[in-house]
């Protein structure tokens, strides 16, 4: 699947809560249920520092399409990672590079990536994005 | 008379009828603004003020021989006398307009760089915002001063016995905030600044808290420096003042140079202009320190033990309902203390937290707080901060304990 593909998956979900509180639950429960980072990527190295919550990203690349693995020390912030990483993970850097987020916005979470909430979450996107560019190079 | 009796009762309903931003709703749900240790609202009367300042003589001061000028001139030093009033300073030149507490700490931390040599010392507290600590880390990095901390208790005290211990003679400056942004303790500044007097150093105290809660009286303190913020007391953003002994303003150097702080200008020299306008480069925000004027005329209005008595009320009745939540903890405990309240339940990140409270229109502060060194002391990425004024309520607080305990379940 492409990236929009998944990302409209992804907004056919959502579309199916009903008000704010199921929404929210099932980010909550995304975020505690997935395994998103091998303990030993959970490194400074891989660090985002939100002002409030921590973001953890490591990234691998075989055969041409990068697998991306994140954490949070914030719960609702793991769950929109999950889903980010839904969206971004194993697909072709240049897919990665040309991407956008607007499907954050269509799922009812936009709040979470202004850059007054201070979460991480946007410097999180732009390291996805700085890999995908990384990893385009050595392609070349 | 019982102790009680002493205060007028507020009457809360008609106050917020002051403050139409009170009307509004967010997510669907009445706002509840429990983030006032940040910035307070504001209300109608100096909205007016405001309004009228640009509706009717909006111009440039001190220098305009027009009707506008002249209007927009005398209500700025009106403002400024009715900002010695409050804070009882001797001269009216002693206070000096500012854009807020950051700023008045940036101009005395300056200053003192020329004061400072290798081998003094400046003494700070454990409880600081980052804005009372980096200024004068500066100062230490520019001066080669040695900078010294009063550590806390758990708490949330300041350890007096460490700050006596701390003090000698190379003491040149101590600084502490009157009331911890983060925890609310209220620190015992008449002693601290006896203390510091007694081996000859200077004392500048934080006041963006205390202004709120509180009318200090400078000259009974025997404060050197104090600093505050007019948005954190019912005024618009960007204003505050400094306030400073008339012997110490005449011994600092000018902050920043520009218009309005000089008396004649060469290429050869220029010489600087009297307090308070040696301090005061370029044009200042004048509808802003007109507004703070009018926000100090609202609050003593009220009355500032009637505040302090209602706010001490909402801190006690929030502060019980909270301590039935299973696994809650309250950081900041001292005795002494305003109506701020940091906690966390559990392991719970204050910002799952914070984002579930406001999906129900619940306003608080999540993080540190701009106080790190607190949080690494007991150990936490942050704490949920709520805070309140004279304007909040009984039946608020009940909902936001509601809205809390709804939040916890969702993140358990």
């Amino acid at each position: 699947m492409t990236i929009e593909e998944i990302q409209n998956e992804i907004i056919d979900e959502f579309s199916m809560f009903e008000d704010w509180e199921e929404r929210y639950q099932y980010m909550i429960d995304l975020g505690k249920t997935l395994p998103l980072i091998d303990n030993a990527h959970k490194t400074d190295v891989n660090i985002i520092k939100g002002c409030q919550s921590k973001v953890w990203v490591h990234a691998n690349m075989t055969d041409d399409k990068i697998t991306f693995t994140a954490d949070s020390d914030a719960i609702i912030t793991k769950g929109i990672i999950a889903i980010l990483i839904r969206a971004f993970s194993n697909q072709h850097p240049t897919a990665i590079i040309e991407a956008n987020t607007d499907f954050i916005d269509k799922i009812g979470l936009k709040e979470h990536l202004s850059p007054t909430r201070a979460n991480g979450l946007v410097s999180m996107i732009k390291q996805l994005k700085m890999y995908a560019i990384a990893y385009q190079t050595q392609l070349n | 008379m019982s102790a009680t009796q002493k205060h007028i009762a507020l009457n809360v309903d008609a106050i917020r009828k002051d403050f139409p931003i009170l009307n509004r709703e967010v997510n669907g749900k009445p706002l509840i603004y429990f983030d006032n240790a940040a910035t307070s609202q504001t209300p109608q009367q100096v909205i007016d003020v405001i309004v009228d300042y640009y509706s009717n003589y909006n111009a440039n001061i001190h220098r305009g021989v027009h009707a506008l000028s002249q209007e927009a001139t005398d209500a700025y030093e009106q403002a400024r006398i009715k900002i010695q009033k409050h804070f009882n300073a001797k001269h009216v030149h002693e206070i000096i307009y500012t854009s807020g507490t950051t700023h008045g700490i940036n101009l005395v931390a300056n200053g003192f760089s020329s004061l400072l040599k290798k081998g003094d010392e400046v003494i700070v507290s454990a409880l600081e915002h980052h804005s009372n600590i980096v200024p004068w880390q500066m100062l230490c990095e520019r001066t080669g001063a040695t900078l010294k901390v009063i550590p806390m208790n758990a708490n949330g005290e300041l350890v007096l016995s460490e700050y006596d211990a701390l003090l000698n003679k190379n003491t040149k400056l101590v600084f502490v905030n009157h009331i911890s942004n983060a925890l609310g303790t209220i620190n015992p500044i008449k002693s601290i600044i006896e203390k510091a007097h007694a081996v000859g150093a200077a004392v500048l105290v934080d006041g963006a808290q205390s202004c709120p809660h509180i009318r200090p009286d400078v000259q009974a303190l025997d404060v050197d420096f104090y600093v505050c913020s007019a948005h954190k007391i019912c005024g618009p953003t960007g204003v505050g003042m400094l306030y400073g002994k008339e012997e110490w303003l005449k011994k600092l150097p000018p902050y920043q140079g520009g218009g309005e702080m000089i008396a004649e200008v060469s290429f050869e020299k220029t010489t600087y202009a009297g307090l308070p306008h040696k301090f005061e480069a370029g044009t200042p925000n004048v509808c802003g320190g007109i507004a703070f004027g009018a926000a100090l005329d609202y609050m003593n209005s009220i009355g500032f033990d009637t505040i302090a008595n209602y706010e001490n009320e909402l801190l006690v009745y929030a502060t019980k309902q909270l301590e039935q939540i299973e696994g809650l903890k309250i950081y900041g405990t001292a005795k002494e203390k305003t109506s701020v309240i940091s906690f966390n339940v559990g392991n719970i990140h204050p910002y799952d937290i914070g984002t579930i409270l406001d999906k129900m229109g619940i306003a608080v502060r999540t993080g540190h707080h701009c106080a790190q060194p607190i949080m690494d002391y007991y150990k936490i990425p942050g704490t949920i901060r709520a805070s309140f004024m004279f304007y909040n309520t009984k039946e608020e607080i009940d909902t936001f304990i509601t809205a809390l305990k709804k939040a916890v379940i969702m993140l358990s």
